[in-house]
């Protein structure tokens, strides 16, 4: 298995009781809350952090984007990949990923991300997304024309990693007269793609066609492996078997000395991060047109936004794993045979988790975990397992 | 109370549900974006003088959503289409809300086949430094009632769309709404430039406390288009024809009156 280093790079900062009050550390928390000395603090830190992941030997690091929100400090990941592109010297560089149709010129992404790819001479990581309903709120782009936007900038992208230029490219949101970026990705033919989601099935199913890396975003166990289940059938519709490697897993953990001091420590930093940093109501997460009717009515009646999440349900539901070297060996173990994955994007630091803590838990994770699951790859049948 | 005939109607392959009531000159009604599959007391009032007409729009309530729908502009040469197909003549065109939009960019267009133009609460233009609800950013039964002044008029409204059998169209109701009003939010920043050129009797119906478009954007309205007449209705939110419906229609039939002494 392959273990990256994922940072959400949120304010650690951030007033928890200023964000309950507004309902939201979303589009309406006020930027006056933003302090821009320790601001700039945590983006040394988090950098920092980053480059001794590379040194710890994880397998890369992943950054993403997120739009006016003091959950993520990255509205334009590129500038931080850029800082780490010549200081991490050896891991993969991921951008997890780029919110495709928040963009009215998307050939700038076939840019950066081709700057990047040569900067790191091929060690980058191609991330589409189509950002959360939030980003349309922040960001003033048609929720419904989401779908659309991303299909076409993806096309669009891919054309111009691909197709020697000039071209012309002519699409309903995008046209181009020149399509002919320099410079062109180093990697052949492009970068390795992957599509982070929630689970949509019409994701998952296009991941699948495209033979793109799925990457699940925070979700209980069960349910990755059954999303995981989803794209392995959907591959075999396509005429192909899936490998584990397409695989990825994004969870959080966190390992200290015992199980109680793990949870001791973890704990009120685990809750800032899913009830207060996360939390928003259903409005702004799902706004009209951003998924289709049938979609928004499950999200709607499952109630995700309202109710506040317990750190030891989250534990339990194997969203994160929380505990000894012992414990999380287990445990990763365990959910890797289930699921079938073999990347884990693993969140290091998580809410309010201070800087030493952080990198003590990546060392400890760097010389407890990581060894044991360099060569380890799911045990059994996935789909027995799914069944 | 008028009830009305219920029949769909393809305009160039877009099959569109129409309510209609009553005989006399034809009133078409364009809904707003959350009044959309109404039959209320004001249109059945209407209904016993005018040939009342109600569609519901392209991507609304039980009306195909075509693959052609993108803007409110759309929607104007969309009702040029289906008042030619009706061959409809001397039309009172009243629209509300983004109903009052499509009206406006219909004016602008063609009046060929309008007789007046009455603008209701009316989306479609910007004006500076004016505080709006974010309606995309209430819950369900918060968006209804900032429709409304008295806070007890939005009962009933409330309680029809939380019905179950209205999940499916509010949704789709709603997701049209984002598609035609999302950015720029509620207006076509083309459309002011071009006001000046309708050319037929026009009438400006707000609610006093409008919270959507509040009264500000009828001042606007009527700076914009010449010789138009403003009437704020005292005691009503965004909705004058449902919070108001007798000061409504004795509004708008005085001045139908009047343009026809006047004619």
């Amino acid at each position: 298995m392959k273990i990256f280093n994922f940072h959400l790079m949120p304010y650690r900062h951030a007033d928890l009781d200023a964000i309950e009050r507004n309902g939201s550390a979303w589009v309406t928390y006020s930027n006056g809350h933003y302090d821009p000395e320790k601001g700039a603090g945590l983006y040394h830190e988090y950098l920092d952090q980053m480059e001794l992941a590379d040194r710890l030997g994880f397998d890369g690091v992943c950054l993403n984007e997120h739009h006016q929100t003091a959950y993520g400090m990255m509205p334009i990941p590129g500038v931080l990949a850029g800082a780490l592109a010549r200081s991490v010297k050896r891991a993969k560089l991921a951008i997890l990923g780029r919110a495709l149709p928040l963009l009215n010129n998307p050939l700038m992404v076939a840019e950066e991300y081709a700057m990047l790819d040569n900067l790191t001479r091929g060690r980058f990581i191609a991330g589409f997304v189509r950002g959360i309903g939030a980003e349309y709120h922040a960001m003033g782009i048609n929720p419904a024309h989401s779908q659309d936007r991303f299909a076409e900038a993806h096309d669009l992208i891919v054309r111009a990693w691909t197709q020697p230029g000039p071209f012309q490219y002519v699409g309903k949101h995008y046209h181009f007269n020149y399509v002919n970026p320099w410079p062109r990705p180093y990697q052949s033919p492009h970068p390795p793609i992957w599509i982070p989601s929630q689970g949509s099935s019409s994701t998952i199913r296009w991941a699948a066609q495209m033979r793109y890396t799925y990457a699940q975003t925070l979700s209980p166990i069960a349910v990755v492996a059954r999303f995981f289940q989803m794209y392995r059938d959907e591959a075999e519709k396509a005429g192909y078997a899936a490998s584990p490697d397409q695989l990825a897993w994004s969870n959080t953990i966190y390992v200290a000395e015992t199980d109680e001091k793990a949870m001791r420590e973890a704990r009120p930093h685990l809750d800032a991060l899913v009830n207060r940093f996360l939390k928003m109501p259903t409005e702004m997460l799902l706004p009209p047109g951003y998924s289709n009717i049938e979609s928004i009515k499950r999200i709607r009646a499952a109630k995700v936004t309202g109710k506040p999440t317990s750190v030891d349900d989250l534990v339990k539901n194997g969203v994160v794993i929380v505990g000894s070297p012992n414990t999380v060996r287990e445990k990763l173990a365990e959910y890797q045979d289930l699921a079938g994955f073999n990347t884990s994007l693993t969140k290091t630091q998580f809410g309010t988790l201070p800087d030493d803590m952080t990198r003590a838990n990546m060392t400890a994770i760097a010389e407890e975990i990581l060894p044991h699951f360099r060569d380890r790859v799911p045990q059994r049948s996935q789909r027995a397992a799914a069944e | 109370m008028e009830e009305p005939t219920a029949r769909n109607i393809d305009v160039r392959g877009c099959n569109v549900a129409v309510r209609r009531a009553g005989a006399g000159r034809p009133l078409l009604f364009l809904h707003g974006a959350s009044d959309a599959g109404l039959w209320t007391p004001c249109l059945a009032d209407l209904a016993a003088r005018h040939d009342v007409i109600v569609p519901e729009h392209p991507g609304f309530g039980a009306s195909d959503t075509p693959a052609w729908l993108d803007t409110i502009a759309d929607l104007a040469g969309f009702y040029l289409d289906l008042l030619d197909q009706l061959d409809l003549a001397n039309v009172h065109l009243v629209g509300h809300d983004l109903g009052g939009w499509i009206a406006a960019e219909l004016a602008v267009r063609n009046t060929r086949r309008i007789a007046s133009l009455t603008l209701v609460g009316a989306a479609g233009i910007f004006v500076p430094g004016v505080a709006q609800v974010d309606p995309f950013l209430r819950t369900d039964e918060q968006r209804i009632r900032d429709l409304f002044h008295d806070p007890a008029r939005a009962d009933a409204m409330v309680k029809r769309a939380a019905r179950p059998e209205f999940e499916d169209i509010g949704l789709k109701n709603q997701t049209t709404a984002a598609r035609l009003t999302w950015q720029p939010r509620g207006y076509d920043p083309h459309l002011a430039k071009w006001l000046h050129r309708i050319d037929v009797p026009t009438l400006l119906v707000w609610g006093a406390s409008d919270r959507v478009y509040p009264r500000e954007f009828a001042d606007a309205y009527a700076k914009l288009i010449a010789g138009a007449k403003l009437v704020v209705v005292p005691d009503c939110g965004h909705l004058p024809h449902i919070e108001q419906p007798q000061l409504f229609v004795a509004t708008l039939e005085e001045f139908l009156d009047r343009k026809r002494a006047a004619a």
